[in-house]
Parts: structure tokens; C-alpha cells; sequence
């Protein structure tokens, strides 16, 4: 622990700091431009130069490790001169373009050119000029305001993992390019945008939209895919203009994946903006909240509950779920369900349908099994968290599934049940590696469990995680210290491996507040055959996309939701529903974290929040619901399912209630490869489908590898 | 005036047989096996008793930088690196060495790499060297053949390789940190320091960095003795040195001189003296484009070594003598050295990838007088906010010519700006007005 002194303030810091973190722990600002916490030094930009005693000249403080009794000024003259300096080598060739830049306001140059700058400039030869790059429908580059710092290219080739950008040229023509002027392949390429210190990689949807400080800034979180990466969503009236990362050390770190920052362009496009009732001639017509209710209360009348069922879908927040589930209680329905994909995980033991370790204590593991999952396009920040791992230390990994470019190595054991079993069995070499890990994981995707074997996948996922020795409690070992002196303990934490990576937002809060079949109840495939056959004769739809409506002439269905997706289209009453910037709820992601949404806009029009829809439709139905706002709603929610009192904690889910549980003992299909259930990362729910970028995404990365891998 | 019996590089202008025969004739690979019988420390020992530092242009003492390398087995192959990358303008001692005497070369990485506990030694050269490449691929082929490097070297039991690596022509990979980014087939660009080679270098194994010049008088001092090394030459500044004259002189050479000989003796005994007598002097860059240029008043009774020329704020940098006379643009001059500079400029930090352009720019303009009084003191200014906030030295090579220009010609700056502005002709005196 070397004690140092900075500006006078004397600290003391873990071995290994840099100076630049001393400086930041003893209080002291010091200018950076690339220096950034979660990439390599570089050392390269020169701004953090500070004066140390003793060193012949100022030193780099983001590269200079802290030691013992060094005397550091930050704000002696020499520093400053060399600091001032820097400032404007760095502004010579920028073009000072500063009110025409999207980065105005919120540009790392423009504040600390203020501290560190001159008045004017002594530089009066032409200013460089550098032809821009194409980076795909994401990101803008204006290179000429490019200052080198490479937080872009280390940012793609260590965290994202592609090798597609570096620095083309020598000395003043020395050029940040794409190499080959294509877009980065990565699902999380726009986060070099936020690295940017400068204007010179921008947001292209974004581009010359609003200045910084129009917008109003709220802070949530994401329900694209089950991660909840935390997330500000910047809007301007009831308009969402972007959304920005949040910075949550468990979950997202600092970044998002490319479909939560751009589909919220979506929210803009195919929106329900009043209800619609659908007439004597088949067509769907605008009609009032009143008509719509009394239409449903009609319906509902000639029904019996056993002739209900409600499917949720994959955003919804858990309010609207409880309320809903609460609802069909009330109306005698048993039918519901929230696995629209058809996933055979089932509720009641949450160990068994959480990734447990956590997203952070992936990097804790030494050995990882991906079975029938592609996790870069699943949860890109999970991935991005077992890349972290597997940049930073030994880690074995295995995939049953898809052979896939995952951003790291793996050993490719198999594509589907076969290997699985041989896993399971212990016949397979991968077996003793997890046996010989301390920390063993498995990573289990929908891929392998919506599938008509997936109870069988998911008992051998848990034999597989039981031999392994994957889930053990904290344990403490004694070495009797020598001489008699005091003995070392170590302290072993608890480890559980098992993990269930979920692809929608919603799904563990309805696994938690039991939105599933009832006593008697069918499950998602029951009811739609039902539908289809007549047994089911009312069917309501909160938000759920993934269901081929048009599929059931002989069934009212009622959709709630936000956008004129597959859901809508058939449906016999639309309500018009409120998308995730619009409304307050709790939302569980694939850890089990109970995560707050606040809402950033009004829904359009004469949308509603899902809960307040579903509260007045009781009110119609006679069956009113005992809540008059969103927080006796949470109170109730709360007092009938405990784990969601605690916000942003993940609490160890109890194992052996999930292996106590009844799995099936049948066997898994062999004939059929895992697959991931998604096809296109760039569009998965009604908001991405909607979204104009998406749809460039998916022209630019997806159509050319379709193409390619079919011809 | 070093005596002929004094030399080490005894076929420096390529008069006898540069093989391995002609070397062993000339004392080459004599009795290496007994240098290997002592301990690594002892030949470190010697090294260092013998003063000798660093011909690469930094001047630090070779055998403490030997000592720095881990003494205890840490695990990874320790390897000596030989830069031969010799690009700084004006210097071409290597070069000479490579085609002459390769076997010097070879037997140092012997001996150097015998005292790190070296597994290999990975000579860097220049990729404009071909000629000399394929000599040193020769001689190392034939110290393979003859056992005198590779498995049991020279029959000591020491395993030893040496490898041969094409550079491509980038100025920086003459950096040693550059050099290894280089080697390891990444883009030259020096790293950051610390970790300093020695604890983390090559392929991240220990490492030492060293010029040719140093690396092959090596074998030379360890058998002739520490003390008649160090007898040569000035205290701290010991030994021979191959110094490179070029320039306004009547008779450019390469000629191996002791330390802190007289440059006014070195011109005239070796190269026939100043073109247009000593008075026709106008200006000396004693060490390679680099180093700050000395006026003739400096020259006059100047030593050439380490502590003589700082003293004079000017520095012996690979000993490459630039001569320049009273028919040399001095300011133009420099202005071509700073477009080298510029060119040469990695791009990876800030100061050096804006400075060096902006310096060569004011230059350029100066040159012409294309400029105001006051912008002498900016570009002063500037080459101080280059010089020392840089990752690597080439800041300060392309800092200090522009300094040593202002600080001894800056008159004949000012004129030319006076004469731009009143009309009157730019070039017409040749530098007459030089004083300090």
C-alpha cells in the first residue's frame, strides 16, 4: 500500500495504482483523454502529465505506477505548462467546429479546453483535414476532429472483441479507421461513441436532432433482451431521442448493446394510440375506451372462467402481470402463462430459472459450459462479461449449440442433446474439466429449453451442475499456523454455476409472481390448440407478440399493448398500451435483480399505462381490482411475492428446492440440434421491429451472412 | 590520436577478408570458450570496470544496464536484442560494422548475451541494409557451421542463438521499445515506460536493448582487460568510438578515434580539414541529426565525448559529425531535419504528432523569412512543449535542432525576416551574420 503525496494531501493506495487514481483519491483533478477505467493505457494523449519530485521531467500519471514517498503537484506551474501544452497541440489541427458538433455541450474537449486552454490560438498554418470513414448506420464519423486517443480501436479489440479498427499512417497523417470502411461488427459497437472525447465518432440516428441540454434525462432501465442493462433515456416532449448507458458495476458496467440505444425509434413507429374495436365487416375501427370495455364485458359474460386464458408477453413490467394474473384469478381462469416461447422452466424454485452466479461473478469462474445459447446475441453484456473473463484469466469454456463467433476461444464439444448426455454421464473429457474447476458454471439458453425436450435438457443441465460439483456453500479451511502462531484461514464463498439465460425482459418476474397455469390450468401450447379448437373462447393478450393471433376465428382475443405488431393485428379489442419509456413498473432480469423503470414520456395519444387499462377493465367486468395506484398495486405485489420488496440486490435462490423438484425423467431428442431462438439480433420485439435503424442494422450485418450462408 | 594497435574494428574499411577466416585472423572467436568459463557476473564485472556505455546515441553505461536484467531464474527466457536499425541521419557506423567486421557483431551476442543469461540474441538491422543483411546472415550461418553459436557454443555447454530480423524502414523502430513492438510483427510504436525492457520486454520476457557498436567491441574488452579499455580516452568517457564525418569536409569518412579527442584534430587528421579552412566554419552537429548544432566557436577547442559536448548543451549522440561551412542555409538546414522529424513521427502521442508538423511548418516559413519577429520565441516555446512530454525520445530529437538553431543563429533568423519585410533579398549572404 504505497503512501504518496498529492497537492499537499497525503494518501495511501492499493499496490498496483497508477498515479492518476492516487491524484483522483487524494482529490485532485487531473485532464485525461485516454485514458479510460475499463480499457488499456495507452498513455498516448499526454494531458494527465503531472509534476513528480525527483523525475527529470513531468510523467504521464495514467501510465506511472504510485509508489512510496513520491511527492506529486498537480497544479505546479510545470505541470500546467505541460498540461497547457498538450491542450494545444490538441486543438491545432481540431477544427473547432464546436456549433455545428453533436458533441457540444457534452464534449470532454470543449470543458477541458476551458481549464486548460489558451485564449486564442498562436497556430496560423491550415489545419489538417481527414476524409471520414463509413461505420455503418450507427455510428457518424467526422475524422477531421479526431484527437487519437484509440479509446475506439481498444475498446472494439478488447471489450467488443473484433479487430476491425486501429490507426492507419505515421505521425500528423496518422488516420483511426475501419481498415476496410465497414461498419464494426459487434453488437456493441455504438458504445464507441460514448468513448469518444471529441465529435469525431457521433451518433448517425441522432445526428443534428437536439442539443444536450434540451433534453429531459430519466433514468431506467432496459428491457430489450433480460439483462436490465441500466439505461438513461433522454427525451424532448414525449419524444425519445436516445438512450444512453448507466453505469451499473454488476449488470451493464458502462456500455449497451446497438438494439437498446437505436430501437427506441421504434417507440415512434406502428404505435396504439387509441383502442380499436373490430366491426361487423371484419375491420378494426377506432373506437372509444368505453366501447372497448363493454365489447370485452360482453364477451367476457358468455364465457366461463375454465373458457379464459391470458398469455403476457416479453416486456411487460410485473404490475401489469400481477394485476392481470389477479384478474383472471378473479374471473376463474387458470389459464396463464408467461412463456410465450414455449421455455419449460418451471416457477416455484427460483434457482432453477435464475442465472445464479450473477453477471458479475461470471469472472470468478474458471470453467463455463454454453448449452444450446449464443450469448453475443442473446445478452450481449453477458458475453461481454465472459469475454472480460476470458481476456483476464484461464478460463475453459465448452458450447453445445451453434459453432458461433463468440469473441472468444471455446472448445467446440457438440451440437446438440447427444453431447449434452455424454456430459451428464461423465463420458465426455469436458466433465473433468468442470469437476477439476473451483469454479465451475453453466450457461443454459432458451434455445435448449423452449423445445419439446426441454424439461429433459433442463434435469440433465441440473445433473450436470449437481456432479460437477457446480453449487456448494461457503466453506473455510484451517492451516494450523507454524510455531504457534495464528491459524490461516481461508474462506471459500458460496459458488452456485447453474444458470438460465433468458431472453425476454419479463419472464422472471412472471416465473416470480407465478404467471403460469393455475390448478388445471394450460400452459402457453394448451391454450393456443385450445383456441384453435374452441376450448378456449376468450383470450387476452398483454403485449404478447410472439402469438400468431390470426390463428383463432372461433376466440375473442383482446390485445393490450403498445404497438400494431402480430399481436394486434387479429385481435378483436385493441387497448392501447404504454412501451417502457412510458411507464413506471418492476422489472426481474435473467439474475433475479428486481430492477425500477421510470418512465421518460407520456404514451401517445390516449394510451395508458397497462396497469391503470387493466384496473379500469375490472372495474367494467365487476371484478374490480383492490388497488388505485401504482404503489398500493406494489404493496399488494409485494405482500404476495416477498422478492420484490428488495430493489437491485440478488439474493442466492435456494438450491435444493430446485433439485427437490420433479423433472421430468424423459428423454431428450437427439435428432435435433440446440438452436438459439433468435435469428436476427437487431430485431426481436415489436419496438425493434419498428425501429428504422434496426432495419438498416439488420440489412448491413445480417442479410449479407444470411445470403452468404446460403449460397 | 588512438593507436593502431589500440583498435578494435581493424577492418573497418573492408580491406581484408570479412568472413569468418579474415575475422579469426584478425583476432575474432579467439579463445571465446574461456570467456564463457567465467561466471556471468564477472563479464558483467568487466564491462562495467571498463566504462563503456552506450554507442546508440544515450550514452548509458552498458554493463549496468547488463546488471539490470533478473538475476534469478524468473521462469522466461531472458534475450538480448541488437538494434540495428541505425536510420539517424548522418551516422552510418553500424552499417560499416555489418559489412566489415559482422563477426565483431556476432561473437559480442556471444558474450553479451552469455552475461544476461540470454537464450537468444535477435539482431534488428534496417530494412535498407540488404547488402548487409546478407553478410550478417553469412556470418551467422557460418558461426552455426563452425559450432561457435547454437547448441554447446564454442564447446562451453552454453546453448546460444542469433537470429536475423529485417526491419522496414520506419525511423522509430530504432526506439527500443518500438523496436521490439516491431519484432513481436506489431506496428512500431514505442510503449510506455515502465515496465522498462529489462523486467518486461520482448514477447514480455527480460530484455536488454543494445546498439551494434556496443554489443561488438564487447568481446574485445572482455579479452583484452577492463583496465586497458578504460585506459583510453577521458575518465567517465573511456574507449574507442567510430565517429561518422560527413559534410563540408575534404575527405568524409568513418574513422574509430578515442574518446574526447578534439573535433578540430579529429577534422583535420582524418578528413582533410573544412572544406575552405577552419575559418570557413560555420556550424558542427558532432552526433547525428538529433543533437543541438554547435557554432564554430564551440568547435574550436570542443573534446568529442559524453560530458564534454552536454556541457556545451549540445550531446555526442552516435558520434555522427555533421560538418557544415559558410556556404550552408543553416536554417535550412535544420528546417530539412525537421521535415525528417515529421515524417518520422510515430503519431501515437500528442505532442510529437502535432508538434513536429508545426515546427517543420514555422520552419519551412522562417527559412523563407516568411514570418514575425515574435514567432521565434512561439517556436522556442513549442519545441519546449514537445521535448519531455513525449512516450518516447524522438520529442526531443526533433526539439533540440531547433533549439540549438535558436539559441546560436537566431540573427540571421531575425534578418531574414527584417530583409522579407523591407524587400530586400533573403538568401543573399550566406549566413555571414552567425554569432553567439
Amino acid at each position: 500500500m504505497p503512501k504518496l503525496t498529492v497537492d499537499g494531501v497525503e494518501v495511501e493506495v492499493p499496490a498496483g495504482s497508477t498515479l492518476l487514481q492516487a491524484c483522483e483519491a487524494a482529490g485532485a483533478e487531473v485532464p485525461r483523454f485516454c485514458y479510460h477505467d475499463r480499457l488499456s493505457i495507452a498513455g498516448n494523449c499526454r494531458m494527465c502529465l503531472v509534476e513528480v519530485e525527483k523525475a527529470p521531467k513531468p510523467v504521464a500519471s495514467c501510465a506511472f505506477p504510485a509508489g512510496d514517498g513520491q511527492v506529486v503537484h498537480t497544479k505546479s506551474e510545470l505541470a500546467r505548462k505541460a498540461q497547457k501544452g498538450t491542450m494545444e497541440f490538441l486543438l491545432i489541427n481540431h477544427p473547432l467546429d464546436c456549433p455545428i458538433c453533436d458533441q457540444g455541450g457534452e464534449c470532454d474537449l470543449q470543458d477541458q479546453a476551458m481549464g486548460y486552454g489558451y485564449h486564442s490560438t498562436r497556430y496560423t498554418e491550415n489545419k489538417r483535414a481527414v476524409a471520414d470513414k463509413h461505420m455503418g448506420p450507427l455510428v457518424k464519423t467526422i475524422m477531421t476532429r479526431c484527437i487519437h486517443c484509440t479509446r475506439c480501436v481498444r475498446f472494439s479489440t478488447e471489450i467488443a472483441g473484433v479487430t476491425d479498427m486501429g490507426m492507419l499512417n505515421r505521425g500528423e497523417n496518422a488516420e483511426i479507421t475501419t481498415y476496410l470502411e465497414k461498419a464494426l461488427d459487434s453488437e456493441l459497437s455504438a458504445n464507441v461513441i460514448d468513448l469518444c472525447p471529441v465529435g469525431a465518432l457521433t451518433s448517425k440516428p441522432y445526428a443534428f436532432v437536439a442539443r444536450p441540454w434540451e433534453l429531459k434525462k430519466t433514468e431506467t432501465v432496459d428491457v430489450m433482451d433480460a439483462v436490465g442493462s441500466n439505461i438513461r433515456v433522454d427525451a424532448r416532449g414525449s419524444e425519445v431521442l436516445r438512450v444512453l448507458p448507466r453505469l451499473h458495476e454488476d449488470i451493464n458496467e458502462e456500455w449497451i448493446s446497438d438494439k437498446t440505444r437505436y430501437a427506441c425509434d421504434g417507440l415512434k413507429r406502428q404505435r396504439l394510440d387509441r383502442p380499436y374495436v373490430r366491426g361487423a365487416d371484419g375491420k378494426l375501427k377506432p373506437a372509444s375506451w368505453d366501447q372497448a370495455f363493454a365489447t370485452i364485458a360482453s364477451n367476457v359474460k358468455e364465457v366461463s372462467g375454465k373458457q379464459m386464458a391470458a398469455i403476457a408477453g416479453d416486456m411487460v413490467d410485473a404490475e401489469s402481470m400481477f394485476a392481470l394474473k389477479s384478474l383472471m384469478t378473479a374471473l376463474g381462469s387458470p389459464n396463464t402463462d408467461c412463456r410465450q416461447d414455449g421455455t419449460k422452466l418451471q416457477a416455484g424454485a427460483r434457482a432453477g430459472y435464475i442465472f445464479n452466479t450473477t453477471i458479475a461473478g461470471i469472472e470468478r469462474a474458471d470453467a463455463l459450459l454454453i448449452v444450446g445459447s449464443n450469448p453475443r446475441w442473446e445478452a450481449a453484456l453477458v458475453n461481454a462479461r465472459i469475454r472480460k473473463t476470458w481476456m483476464r484469466k484461464p478460463i475453459k469454456i465448452g458450447v453445445v449449440g451453434e459453432r458461433l463467433d463468440l469473441t472468444y476461444d471455446y472448445d467446440y464439444l457438440g451440437a446438440g442433446p447427444q453431447t449434452l448426455a455424454e456430459i451428464a454421464s461423465g463420458e465426455h473429457a469436458f466433465t473433468q474439466v468442470l469437476k477439476d474447476a473451483k469454479a465451475p458454471m453453466l450457461i443454459v439458453g432458451q434455445g435448449a429449453l423452449s423445445r419439446a425436450d426441454g424439461e429433459a435438457v433442463l434435469a440433465t443441465c441440473q445433473a450436470i451442475a449437481e456432479q460437477t460439483g457446480m453449487v456448494y456453500d461457503e466453506s473455510r479451511t484451517e492451516t494450523p499456523g507454524e510455531d504457534g502462531a495464528e491459524p490461516t484461514v481461508t474462506v471459500t464463498p458460496a459458488w452456485n454455476g447453474f444458470n438460465v439465460l433468458h431472453t425476454a425482459a419479463a419472464r422472471v418476474a412472471g416465473l416470480d409472481l407465478g404467471f403460469v397455469p393455475g390448478e388445471g390450468g394450460k400452459d402457453v401450447e394448451a391454450i393456443l390448440k385450445a383456441a384453435k379448437s374452441g376450448g378456449v373462447k376468450f383470450l387476452y393478450l398483454l403485449a404478447a407478440d410472439e402469438i400468431e393471433a390470426k390463428a383463432f376465428p372461433n376466440c375473442f382475443v383482446v390485445y393490450q399493448g403498445h404497438h400494431g405488431d402480430i399481436g394486434a393485428q387479429a385481435a378483436d379489442v385493441v387497448l392501447p398500451g404504454a412501451a417502457y419509456t412510458e411507464k413506471d413498473g418492476l422489472y426481474v432480469n435473467t439474475e433475479g435483480r428486481v430492477q425500477l423503470g421510470v418512465g421518460a414520456a407520456f404514451p401517445p395519444g390516449e394510451a395508458r399505462a397497462d396497469w391503470k387499462i387493466l384496473r379500469a377493465l375490472s372495474n367494467v367486468l365487476g371484478q374490480t381490482l383492490p388497488y388505485d395506484t401504482l404503489e398500493d398495486l406494489r404493496m399488494a405485489l409485494n405482500k404476495a411475492h416477498p422478492v420484490f420488496t428488495g430493489l437491485d440486490v440478488t439474493e442466492s435462490a435456494d438450491w435444493s428446492a430446485f433439485v427437490e423438484m420433479s423433472l421430468t425423467d424423459g428423454k431428450m431428442d437427439d435428432t435435433v440440434p440446440f438452436a438459439s431462438p433468435i435469428e436476427n439480433f437487431y430485431m426481436t420485439d415489436p419496438i425493434s421491429r419498428s425501429s428504422a435503424t434496426m432495419a438498416a442494422c439488420t440489412e448491413d450485418f445480417v442479410v449479407p451472412k444470411r445470403k452468404a450462408a446460403a449460397s | 590520436m588512438l593507436r593502431d594497435e589500440d583498435r578494435i574494428f581493424t577492418n573497418l574499411y573492408g580491406w581484408f577478408d570479412w568472413k569468418l577466416a579474415g575475422a579469426r585472423k584478425r583476432g575474432d572467436w579467439s579463445n571465446t570458450k574461456d570467456i564463457l568459463t567465467k561466471t556471468p557476473e564477472d563479464v558483467v564485472e568487466i564491462v562495467k570496470a571498463s566504462g563503456l556505455r552506450g554507442r546508440g546515441g544515450a550514452g548509458f553505461p552498458t554493463g549496468l544496464k547488463w546488471s539490470f536484467m533478473p538475476k534469478q531464474n524468473t521462469g522466461k527466457p531472458h534475450y538480448l536484442v541488437v538494434n540495428a536499425d541505425e536510420s539517424e541521419p548522418g551516422t552510418c557506423k553500424d552499417r560499416e560494422i555489418i559489412r566489415h567486421e559482422p563477426h565483431k557483431l556476432v561473437e559480442g551476442c556471444l558474450v553479451a548475451g552469455f552475461a544476461m543469461r540470454a537464450e537468444a540474441a535477435y539482431i534488428y538491422i534496417r530494412g535498407e541494409f540488404y547488402n548487409e543483411a546478407l553478410h550478417l546472415q553469412h556470418a551467422i550461418e557460418e558461426a552455426y557451421e563452425a559450432g561457435l553459436i547454437g547448441k554447446n557454443a564454442c564447446g562451453s555447454g552454453y546453448d546460444f542463438d542469433v537470429f536475423l530480423h529485417r526491419g522496414a524502414g520506419a525511423y522509430i523502430c530504432g526506439e527500443e521499445t518500438a523496436l521490439l513492438e516491431s519484432l513481436e510483427g506489431k506496428k512500431g510504436q514505442p510503449r510506455l515506460k515502465p515496465p522498462f525492457p529489462a523486467g518486461v520486454g520482448l514477447y514480455g520476457c527480460p530484455t536488454t536493448v543494445n546498439n551494434v557498436e556496443s554489443i561488438a567491441v564487447a568481446p574485445t574488452i572482455v579479452r583484452r582487460g577492463a583496465e586497458w579499455f578504460a585506459g583510453i580516452g577521458r575518465p567517465k568517457n573511456t574507449g574507442t568510438k567510430l565517429f561518422c564525418i560527413s559534410g563540408h569536409v575534404n575527405n568524409p569518412c568513418n574513422v574509430e578515434e578515442e574518446l574526447g579527442i578534439p573535433l578540430k584534430e579529429l577534422l583535420e587528421k582524418h578528413c582533410g580539414g573544412v572544406i575552405g579552412g577552419w575559418d570557413n566554419l560555420l556550424a558542427v552537429i558532432p552526433g547525428g541529426s538529433s543533437v543541438p548544432l554547435m557554432p564554430k566557436a564551440t568547435c574550436d577547442d570542443i573534446l568529442m565525448d559524453f560530458d564534454s559536448l552536454r556541457e556545451v548543451r549540445s550531446g555526442l549522440g552516435t558520434a555522427a559529425v555533421i560538418v557544415m561551412n559558410k556556404e550552408t542555409d543553416v536554417v535550412k538546414a535544420i528546417a530539412r531535419l525537421s521535415a525528417f522529424y515529421k515524417h518520422e513521427s510515430c503519431g501515437q502521442c500528442t505532442p510529437c504528432r502535432e508538434g513536429t508538423g508545426w515546427m517543420w511548418r514555422v520552419m519551412e516559413r522562417m527559412v523563407r523569412g516568411e514570418a514575425e519577429p515574435e514567432e521565434i520565441d512561439t517556436l522556442e516555446e513549442v519545441t519546449r512543449q514537445v521535448e519531455g512530454h513525449t512516450i518516447c525520445a524522438l520529442g526531443d530529437a526533433a526539439a533540440w535542432p531547433i533549439q540549438g538553431l535558436i539559441r546560436h543563429f537566431r540573427p540571421e533568423m531575425e534578418r531574414r525576416i527584417a530583409a522579407r519585410k523591407s524587400g530586400a533579398p533573403v538568401f543573399e549572404t550566406p549566413a555571414s551574420v552567425a554569432a553567439e
